[in-house]
């Protein structure tokens, strides 16, 4: 059981899978779309009503499934469609972070962000930072060699 | 097994020039479940939807996925088509290629990649979607009215005329509400009594509406098109329909109180009528102040009244009854200044709050509208006005802006001129907000022709010099320090949100906001409406409103509320959560996650149910129940695994 | 006169509390007797793994394995058992989710074995002298099983038909695997493959506390920071962690009925993946529900912070069966 941090080759081609909320961050996706502002193909949505119908099992399979990087968005706090749902989805993923890092997952792979229906532009720069981000890190999960599926 | 059609639309150029759909429809065509393929320029259009129509009927398809832009454009356009094709619209779901595909990205090759992925991973949901019908929720085609201020009339006037039964919810003895107190109404300086009092008379005749003064609202259960709602009806101790008013009862009675129709600036007797214009017509006895309610110790009324109409053995009553929406206008009170330190705690004499002005005012008021200072009843010659008396505060006080007050201490100061013309009247103020029709043109008339002076800057403190009042603050355009002598000032203070908001916030579970107004659904699209879906907020119950602002508010929540009631039905959405009964632990967790209260426990049935009507569908219950018995229909943990599944596929 | 069934019990890295538990049986053990003949209980009866190597193949009826695998020599037990078994029992939390000993299986950051025989600091080994697989003593070579990079639940290792959780599994689990048995000896008949001898709801469903109608709490305390238990009342809202909510029923409230909250020792429901996790979604939903909106991230991370070790915590017993252990990669210590 050697635990030497080493970093192997770089990812140049991470996978994020980017949960989007049916009434904010999924029409900030889309205003991104219309205004064509570019961002990363690696970037894969899945949409859902309301971010808190994101199970914490859900991340964590994601990565199982050769996630390089799991992306939460969902309303601002007060502009949840659902009253509070965000703010539910903002303490469940405080608590998941905290296990992914006691479980070695670097933090960069796990992101929780807030985009409105008008934020097209803080879209495609979250988007384009988090891939970046995973471009200086090795692959991970059964795309690479780290993880143990 | 399924059998899955994808339609993959070029949308002209704009999908068809970054991929390559021939590619996609190569690779989709071999995907499990896939039993045809097609594509078209414009899926959209009518040719397109046609093209979908023959398929599901050719191919007999029971799923469909429409790959084309996002769901807010034409989710409806597909669910339609799929539904006149014979299949459930809820076996079609719409794969976004465009907002979220093809115009963000530029190489042809990765985004045809990325489109693939997408379409395959919107199989695999639309292969675990149900068919599902929209719910039909009966309507009681009746609405409630909780508030009978100026708000309050006017929604249920509203909604009365348009024919509907109503129900007005009156906690005071009349209605009429804030407005019946005032003397005159910025900027036309009518008369308040004289446009208020008709709308109230017209209340008390409507063959529609049902007044229940002295009421409140207990208890509220049942969601929208059937709110189960029960109010309990006070006792008045005088049978409303026996009372003449002719006050033969109030010479006799010997207990004197202060009069809250006057802001306690005058006596009332414990049996009252708040003031001759009230609605209902009738007298009413003060229980906690009258000495013939338990133990009798003093009947004169009683005696004096000839046509009976006093009763002590009035007990409160009970109604329960069904309603269709419900229109929450339960009004504001007024920022104390016992709270202002600063200004005395209410304890100088001469100090007095803008409403203890409009009563000084008010014809029908204490002093038949001369102005006269409450210490010694002498006639004030210079009277200070302050602004924003414990608004915009936010270390001590209320942080907001409280909207009306800079125009209805403008107009007292405009009233008191036009009674005392020799007066001085004097304004300060941090800003004179005038943001409204004709308002900054009453301002001008104030400070130009009226000879209001203004000074802009904060009263730092009020002190009782002898007779007078004397003022300490800053002149913050010249920075110079001010103390000068008043016979009397005005405090134009805040609004607060009254009891009765807040009470009925929690008897409705509204949401409120920080400052405990209650919160609209949506602050610029959805004003009228409250995150209770048939809740309908109108005036000064959701923050500070002028009285034109207050009345629109009104008129618009009459008519949300009047859309609901048009129909014997409400359809909702069948996209709702669904509880296991074999695996739920009744552990209670979601009941408390449910931001609609529409989960709870039935004893009877000892189960954890979901309120069908109430559930909105986000499916914060189904990721928070810990033993994983709760789906979110169409949304199933199995479905978002294996859409998540598919997009990761190498 | 009904044919005896043919019993194994074998066992892995375990704690012998499963061996306890059985006797717990008290005079019910008279009647395990009667039902069957013992092939293999090496805690019990004088036993030796060759004993079960010279039966032959399926001719134990039952066999249950407790424990995890944490050697060699614990795998090769468990398929040996396998091979003689028609079939086989994962008995107690650690052959069915890894149990405890699965907890090793998390990251640290430094060598397991030097962390355990070298740097605790109850440990005084300057000579940093381990375990080792074979050593030779006068030309004569002594042998230890090697440790597995990781331990296991049984059904990592060999095909397991049931599952019986528990730490240890509770007399009435035990009394229904009985029951079972004597089903088994008198019909020859067996529950549905993959079967879990316990409840189907959650513990909540038995514990017999009152739950308020809406659960809601400030901070994660432990039992002894309260100051006045309410005997009667859910733990949760009392700020007693407690993974009964997610904890599959079948224990009777055992530990929640002396105010110890539940630690979660069987398992998840059949519906959740992953034990922890859901939990961990539960719990924070209801913290400070009325507040939530005003509550402030340092508010809410100071509240969070509180569990010192949220793997420990929620994943005591399950963490070897779990997904969050499946992610873990050791390239990637921060």
């Amino acid at each position: 059981m050697s635990k030497t941090t080493q970093i192997t080759e770089l990812n140049s081609n991470p996978n994020v899978v980017l949960f989007l909320c049916r009434w904010c961050s999924g029409k900030g996706a889309d205003l991104a779309g219309t205004s064509r502002l570019h961002y990363p193909t690696n970037v894969l949505p899945i949409m859902v009503n309301c971010s808190s119908r994101i199970d914490p099992q859900h991340v964590v399979e994601a990565f199982l499934e050769g996630a390089d990087g799991v992306l939460i968005t969902g309303c601002h706090f007060g502009d949840c469609h659902y009253k509070t749902g965000n703010y539910k989805t903002f303490r469940r993923m405080a608590l998941l972070s905290r296990l992914l890092k006691q479980v070695g997952v670097n933090p960069k792979r796990f992101r929780i962000t807030w985009i409105s229906a008008t934020e097209g532009a803080k879209f495609a720069k979250i988007t384009t930072e988090m891939v970046e981000d995973l471009k200086k890190l090795p692959p991970y999960g059964k795309n690479g060699k780290g993880g143990d599926s | 097994m399924s059998k899955v059609g994808v339609f993959v639309c070029h949308c002209g150029r704009n999908i068809a020039h970054t991929v390559d759909i021939k590619k996609v429809l190569e690779s989709i065509k071999d995907y499990e479940d896939v039993v045809h393929v097609e594509d078209s320029m414009y899926m959209c259009s009518e040719p397109g939807q046609t093209i979908i129509k023959e398929a599901i009927k050719k191919h007999d398809l029971d799923r469909v996925v429409v790959a084309a832009c996002s769901k807010d454009m034409h989710e409806d356009t597909f669910r339609i088509v799929t539904k006149e094709a014979g299949l459930n619209q809820y076996l079609t779901e719409m794969a976004n290629i465009r907002e979220q595909c093809s115009w963000v990205h530029e190489n042809k090759e990765k985004a045809t990649e990325k489109t693939i992925k997408i379409i395959e991973s919107t199989i695999e949901k639309v292969k675990r979607n149900q068919a599902l019908e929209p719910y039909n929720v009966p309507v009681t085609r009746k609405a409630l009215v909780i508030g009978g201020g100026i708000a309050g009339i006017q929604a249920a006037l509203d909604i009365a005329d348009a024919g509907y039964q109503v129900t007005l919810v009156e906690k005071d003895s009349t209605i009429g509400g804030k407005m019946a107190q005032l003397a005159e109404t910025f900027p036309t300086l009518d008369c308040s009594q004289c446009i208020l009092t008709p709308k109230m008379v017209a209340v008390g005749r409507h063959p529609n509406i049902q007044l229940l003064t002295n009421s409140e609202v207990e208890n509220v259960d049942g969601y929208v098109g059937s709110f189960k709602v029960k109010i309990k009806k006070k006792p008045r101790y005088v049978i409303e329909e026996k009372c003449t008013i002719c006050d033969d009862c109030v010479h006799v009675c010997p207990v004197i109180v202060h009069d809250e129709y006057n802001a306690g600036l005058s006596p009332r007797k414990a049996i009252y009528i708040a003031f001759p214009q009230a609605v209902p017509a009738s007298y009413i006895i003060d229980p906690s102040t009258c000495l013939g309610i338990d133990p009798l110790i003093c009947a004169k009324c009683k005696e004096v009244c000839d046509p009976k109409a006093i009763d002590f053995d009035m007990k409160a009553e009970f109604i329960e009854e069904e309603f269709g929406a419900i229109v929450v206008a339960t009004g504001y009170s007024v920022y104390p200044y016992e709270r202002i330190g600063e200004y005395g705690y209410g304890n100088i004499h001469n100090v007095v709050s803008g409403l203890e002005f409009e009563r000084l005012l008010s014809a029908n008021g204490p002093t038949q509208g001369v102005i006269r200072r409450p210490s010694d009843g002498n006639i004030p010659k210079i009277v200070v006005f302050i602004h924003c008396a414990g608004s915009r505060d936010p270390a001590k006080h209320l942080p907001y802006c409280s909207k009306i007050c800079c125009m209805y201490a403008t107009k007292h100061a405009m009233q008191y001129k036009h009674l005392v013309h020799d007066g001085v009247a004097i304004n300060f103020y941090i800003d004179v907000r005038t943001a409204g029709k004709d308002y900054e043109e009453f301002y001008k008339r104030a400070a130009e022709e009226e000879n209001v002076i203004y000074i802009r800057g904060k009263v730092s403190e009020l002190l009782q010099d002898g007779e007078k009042v004397l003022i300490r603050g800053v002149n913050t355009l010249t920075s110079e320090s001010i103390e000068l002598h008043a016979d009397m000032v005005v405090l134009a203070t805040g609004l607060l949100p009254s009891e009765g908001t807040q009470e009925i916030s929690n008897i409705l579970k509204l949401s409120c906001d920080s400052k405990g107004f209650v919160k609209e659904a949506h602050p610029k699209l959805k004003p009228v409406e409250t995150v209770i879906s048939g809740v309908f907020v109108a005036g000064t119950a959701s923050g500070p409103k002028d009285i034109p602002e207050a009345v629109a508010q009104a008129s618009g929540a009459a008519a949300k509320a009047e859309t609901i009631l048009s129909s014997d039905f409400l359809e909702r959405d069948p996209v709702i959560a669904e509880i296991d009964d074999l695996t739920c632990g009744i552990c209670h967790t979601c009941i408390h996650v449910c931001p609609y209260g529409a989960i709870y426990y039935d004893e009877n049935q000892n189960k954890v149910l979901v309120n069908e009507a109430l559930c909105e569908g986000c499916g914060s219950c189904a990721a928070a129940c810990p033993s994983g018995s709760i789906e979110l229909r169409n949304s199933t943990y199995e479905s978002i695994s294996a859409s998540i599944k598919a997009l990761l596929r190498v | 006169m009904m044919k005896k069934i043919n019993l194994a019990i074998a066992l892995g890295a375990t704690c012998a509390g499963c061996d306890v538990a059985i006797l717990d049986l008290n005079e019910k053990i008279l009647e395990v007797f009667d039902l069957v003949e013992f092939k293999f209980w090496p805690t019990a009866m004088d036993f030796k793994l060759d004993d079960l190597k010279k039966l032959k193949d399926k001719e134990v009826d039952v066999g249950i394995y407790h424990g995890a695998i944490r050697t060699t020599e614990d795998a090769k037990i468990a398929k040996i058992l396998r091979q003689k078994s028609k079939v086989v029992v994962a008995f107690g939390a650690c052959a069915n989710f890894g149990g405890i000993p699965s907890l090793a299986n998390m990251p640290f950051e430094q060598d397991m074995f030097d962390l355990v025989y070298k740097d605790v600091p109850s440990m005084d080994n300057p000579e940093n002298t381990v375990p080792l697989t074979s050593v030779k003593i006068n030309d004569v070579e002594l042998t230890l099983p090697g440790i597995l990079e990781n331990a296991d639940a049984l059904e990592e290792v060999i095909d397991v038909d049931y599952f019986v959780p528990g730490c240890p599994p509770m007399v009435p689990l035990i009394e229904q695997v009985v029951e079972v048995l004597k089903l088994y000896a008198n019909t020859g008949k067996l529950p549905p493959k993959g079967s879990v001898i316990a409840g189907t709801k959650t513990l909540c469903e038995e514990c017999g506390r009152t739950k308020p109608e809406k659960i809601s709490f400030k901070e994660f305390i432990s039992p002894q920071e309260v100051d006045e238990m309410d005997p009667d009342l859910c733990l949760l809202p009392q700020g007693i962690l407690c993974l009964g909510p997610a904890t599959r029923a079948g224990c009777d409230g055992l530990c929640t009925k002396m105010n110890v909250g539940c630690r979660g020792c069987l398992g998840p429901t059949d519906k959740v993946k992953d034990h922890g996790l859901k939990m961990i979604s539960a719990l924070t939903s209801l913290l400070e529900v009325e507040i939530e909106e005003e509550m402030t991230e340092e508010e809410l991370d100071k509240i969070v912070d509180k569990i010192p070790d949220p793997l420990g915590t929620f994943y005591r017993f399950t963490y070897g069966k779990s997904l969050i252990y499946k992610l873990h990669s050791e390239e990637e210590l921060i």
